[in-house]
C-alpha cells in the first residue's frame, strides 16, 4: 500500500478543525463572515484534495486488501479490542469522494445562501462537524466507530434542521428526526451485540472473515442480525415505516437539505448494507425484505410527491423514493448498482436541492424587498421563473432529466441497472418481478412529478406578483458555480458504471469488487441477455418519456393560482396532499398513546405513585411510624422506666435460671 | 452458719427497696430505697464471704465508697431539681417525655 494512503487521518481531522475554529468564532467573532467562509470551505476543499491523493494511492495499490489505520486503542477489554481505526477500501473511497466532493460544493453554495444569516459561524461550524462525523461513519474500521459517526451525523442533522430554532415548527422537526432515528439506532445496537456474540469481534475485517463459519446460511441468527441492521438503515435512510421525519427535515436551510438529507447522511443506510454485504448475502430472506421495503417505499413516496406544493417537499419525497431504489439494489445483492445509484443521486439530487435553494433565495429576496409574507417555497407562488433565472433553470432541467431517466444521463444508467437486476432475479423468484414492477411504476411517477415541479416553477405564467417580479433575479455566481459543477456530474455521472452491453462497461462494479467479492459466492449470478438488456433500456426510455409527456399534457400550469387564493383540494388529490394521513395515523395510534401512557401511567402512577410514593416516601413513612412506636416508651416518667427495667431484669433472670 | 436467714433478710430488704422505688413518688424516698438495695446486696456479699473467702468483704468496701460518692452527687441533683421546680414529686418531672 503506498504511503499516501496513510494520510487518511488528515481527511477526517480537517473538518473537525474547521468545526473547532468556526465554533470558537461563533462565540467571539460572530461578524467575521469572510474568515468563517474561508475556514468552512477551505477545510472541505483541503479534505477533498487529500481524499484525491489517498484514493489515487489506493487505486495504484497492487493488492485489493483494505488499508487499516489504528489511531489509538479505544476500548481494550479482554477479548474485545476496539481501536479508533480508519479503513480505506474501494467502498469507503467512493463514499469519501462523494462526501468531500459534493460536500465542498454545497459549502461553497452556502456562502451565498446564508449570507444574510445572523449566526453564520454557527451554521458553518455545524456543517463542518457534520462532514467530520460523516467521514468517521464511512471510514470506521469497526462497528463502534461507524456507530459514533452514525450518531454524530444524527446529532448534526438535528442541530441543522432546528437551525432556525426560534420558530417552534423547526425545533419540533429536529426533535422528530432525532427520535425517529433513535428507533433505528436501537436496531443497529442490538445487531452489534448479536454480531459480537456470534463472531467475537466487531472489526469489519474479522467479522466478515469469520462470518462463513459463524453463521448458517439463512439461519435465524444471521437473519435477525441483518434485520436489526436494516432497522437502523430504515431510520437513518427514511424508509417505510420510519420515513416521516425526512419531509419535516426540510425545515432546515436548503443547503443542509442538499448535503445531509439528500446526498450523504440518508445514504448511510445503503452504505451500511453494502459494507456488510457478506452478512446480507448469507441471509437471503433479509435481502428480500430489504428489497421489498425499498420498492414499496420508492412507489409510495413517489405518489406523495405527485401532489406536494412545497418545492422542497417534492424533492424530499423524491429522495425517499430514490433511496428506496438503492435499497432495492442492495437487498437483491446488487451492491455495485446500489452504490452507483447512491453516487449519481448525490449529484442530481444535491443539484435539485441547491437549484430549489437558488429559487427560494431569489423569491425570498424579492419578498423581502416588497414586504410580502407569502410562502417562498410554494410552487403556486412561482411560475415562469425561467426568464429571470436562466442558469438555475438550465441546470435544474439537466438534473430533472437525470432523475427522470432520460437516456445516457447518470440517473438513466443507475436506475436501469437496478431494474435490470430485479428483472433478472425474477427468473429465480417471482417476488422480484413484483419489485421490478413497483420500481418501473415509481420511475414513471418520478418523471411525472419532476416535470410537474419544473413546469410549475419555471414555466407558464408568473404568479409571484408584478412588484416582486421587478426584484427577482438570478442568484450570485458563488451559488450558480457549484450548480454548474454538479450539473456536469449529473450529466456524465453514468459513465463510471456503464451497462454490460456498452463499451467500457462496469467501471464502478469492477472497482468495488474487492469489497464485495466475499459475498459473491452466496449470490446467484445475474444472467441477462444482451437483447433483454437493450429491451429494458428501451422500456426505461419509454417510461421516462411517458412520464414527462404525461405531465406536460395533463398538467395545466396556467390555471394555477397563488397559494393564498387556491381552492380546497378534494378526493384523491387531498389524500395525496395530506400524505395519506400517515403523520395523523402515527399521531393517533403511536404518539398520543405513548404520550398518554407516559403522562397518566408512567408519570402519575409509576413515578409519582410507585417510585416517589411507595419507595421513597413509603420508606420514610415506615421509619417515622417505627420511631413513633419508640417514643411511646419515652414517657418521661421515672416510674414507667423503673417498671420496664424491673420487668426486663426479672425476665432476663428467669430466662437465665431456666 | 446463719447463711439461709442472712440471705432471706437480704432478699426482703432488696424487695422493699425495689417496691419503694416503684411505688413512692418523693425523690428522697426513692433515693433512700436505692440505698436500701445497696445494703441488701452488701449483706449478701458479707454472708457469702463467710464461705467463699474474703473477696466479698473487699467488694463491700468498694460498694460503700461508690455509694457514698453516688449519694453526694445524687443529693446535689435533688437539691438542684428542688431549686428549679419547687417539687420533688417524680410524677411532675417528665421533661424527657417522647
Amino acid at each position: 500500500m503506498p504511503s499516501t494512503v496513510s494520510l487518511i487521518w488528515l481527511v477526517v481531522l480537517l473538518p473537525f478543525l474547521g468545526f473547532l475554529a468556526n465554533g470558537w468564532l461563533s462565540f467571539f467573532r460572530p461578524d467575521a463572515k469572510r474568515l468563517v467562509s474561508g475556514i468552512g470551505v477551505g477545510v472541505l476543499v483541503a479534505s477533498f484534495l487529500v481524499t484525491l491523493i489517498v484514493v489515487s494511492g489506493l487505486a495504484g495499490a497492487a493488492e485489493g486488501a483494505p488499508y487499516i489505520q489504528t489511531l489509538w486503542s479505544w476500548m481494550p477489554s479482554g477479548e474485545l479490542q476496539i481501536g479508533l481505526s480508519l479503513q480505506v477500501d474501494q467502498l469507503s473511497a467512493v463514499m469519501l469522494l462523494v462526501v468531500t466532493g459534493v460536500g465542498a460544493l454545497i459549502h461553497v453554495f452556502s456562502i451565498g445562501y446564508m449570507r444574510d444569516d445572523d449566526s453564520y459561524p454557527r451554521y458553518f461550524a455545524f456543517l463542518n462537524l457534520f462532514v467530520f462525523f460523516m467521514l468517521l461513519l464511512v471510514l470506521g474500521a469497526n462497528f463502534p466507530v461507524l456507530f459514533i459517526g452514525w450518531e454524530g451525523v444524527g446529532l448534526c442533522s438535528y442541530l441543522l434542521i432546528g437551525y432556525w430554532y426560534s420558530e417552534e415548527a423547526n425545533a419540533s422537526a429536529g426533535k422528530k428526526a432525532f427520535i425517529m432515528n433513535r428507533i433505528g439506532d436501537f436496531g443497529l445496537l442490538i445487531a452489534m451485540f448479536m454480531i459480537y456474540r456470534s463472531t467475537g469481534s466487531l472489526n469489519f475485517v474479522e467479522v466478515f472473515a469469520s462470518a462463513p463459519s459463524a453463521f448458517v446460511i439463512n439461519g435465524p441468527t444471521i437473519t435477525l442480525i441483518t434485520l436489526f441492521l436494516f432497522l437502523g438503515c430504515v431510520g437513518k435512510s427514511a424508509q417505510i415505516p420510519l420515513y416521516t421525519w425526512l419531509p419535516d427535515a426540510m425545515a432546515g436551510p436548503t443547503p443542509v437539505s442538499a448535503l445531509i438529507h439528500a446526498a450523504t447522511m440518508v445514504t448511510a443506510g445503503v452504505y451500511l448494507i453494502a459494507r456488510t454485504n457478506v452478512l446480507y448475502a448469507m441471509a437471503p430472506f433479509s435481502g428480500a425484505v430489504v428489497a421489498l421495503t425499498g420498492a414499496a417505499t420508492a412507489l409510495f413516496a413517489a405518489t406523495i410527491a405527485l401532489k406536494q406544493w412545497d418545492i422542497k417537499k417534492v424533492l424530499a419525497y423524491s429522495t425517499i423514493s430514490q433511496l428506496g431504489y438503492m435499497f432495492m439494489a442492495v437487498g437483491m445483492g446488487a451492491y455495485a448498482a446500489g452504490v452507483f445509484h447512491l453516487v449519481t443521486h448525490a449529484f442530481f439530487k444535491a443539484l435539485l436541492f441547491l437549484g430549489s435553494g437558488s429559487v427560494i433565495y431569489g423569491l425570498h429576496h424579492a419578498y423581502h424587498q416588497t414586504h410580502n409574507e407569502d410562502d417562498a417555497q410554494d410552487m403556486r407562488n412561482m411560475g415562469g421563473l425561467s426568464r429571470m433565472m436562466p442558469w438555475t433553470t438550465g441546470v435544474m432541467w439537466i438534473a430533472t432529466a437525470a432523475i427522470a431517466g432520460a437516456p445516457f444521463l447518470s440517473g438513466f444508467f443507475s436506475k436501469d441497472q437496478i431494474l435490470a437486476v430485479a428483472f433478472a432475479r425474477g427468473q429465480d423468484a417471482t417476488v422480484f418481478y413484483v419489485i421490478w414492477a413497483l420500481g418501473a411504476v415509481a420511475a414513471l411517477l418520478t418523471a411525472f412529478y419532476m416535470t410537474r415541479l419544473m413546469l410549475y416553477t419555471f414555466h407558464g405564467l408568473n404568479r409571484t406578483g408584478a412588484e416582486e417580479l421587478q426584484h427577482l433575479r438570478e442568484a450570485p455566481w458563488i451559488m450558480t458555480a457549484p450548480l454548474v459543477v454538479l450539473a456536469v456530474g449529473a450529466f456524465f455521472g453514468g459513465l463510471i458504471n456503464l451497462p454490460h452491453v456498452l463499451p467500457g462497461a462496469g467501471g464502478l462494479e469492477h472497482w468495488l469488487e474487492p469489497a464485495t467479492e466475499a459475498s459473491a459466492q452466496y449470490l446467484a449470478e445475474v444472467h441477462l441477455s444482451a437483447g433483454l438488456e437493450w429491451g429494458l433500456m428501451g422500456l426505461a426510455t419509454v417510461i421516462a418519456a411517458a412520464g414527462v409527456f404525461g405531465a406536460w399534457r395533463l398538467l395545466d400550469s396556467d390555471s394555477l393560482v397563488p397559494a393564498s387564493e387556491a381552492p380546497e383540494e378534494t378526493g384523491i388529490q387531498k389524500i395525496l396532499l395530506r400524505k395519506y394521513y400517515v403523520d395523523e395515523l402515527y399521531d393517533t395510534y403511536i404518539v398520543r398513546p405513548t404520550a398518554w401512557l407516559s403522562q397518566r401511567v408512567l408519570w402519575r402512577i409509576v413515578d409519582d405513585g410507585v417510585i416517589d410514593g411507595a419507595a421513597v416516601n413509603g420508606l420514610a413513612k415506615v421509619t417515622q411510624f417505627l420511631g413513633w412506636v419508640g417514643t411511646r416508651f419515652q414517657t418521661g416518667n421515672l416510674g414507667t422506666y423503673v417498671i420496664l427495667f424491673v420487668v426486663g431484669a426479672l425476665w432476663l433472670l428467669s430466662a437465665t435460671l431456666r | 452458719m446463719l447463711l439461709g436467714p442472712a440471705l432471706g433478710v437480704s432478699a426482703i430488704l432488696f424487695s422493699i427497696g425495689v417496691l419503694g422505688v416503684l411505688i413512692r413518688r418523693s425523690a428522697i424516698i426513692i433515693f433512700m430505697c436505692v440505698e436500701l438495695m445497696f445494703n441488701a446486696v452488701n449483706l449478701t456479699f458479707v454472708a457469702l464471704a463467710q464461705q467463699l473467702g474474703p473477696d466479698g468483704q473487699v467488694f463491700v468496701f468498694f460498694v460503700m465508697t461508690v455509694a457514698a460518692a453516688e449519694a453526694a452527687v445524687g443529693f446535689a441533683i435533688i437539691i438542684a431539681i428542688y431549686r428549679h421546680k419547687e417539687t420533688l414529686d417524680m410524677q411532675d418531672l417528665n421533661l424527657l417525655r417522647g
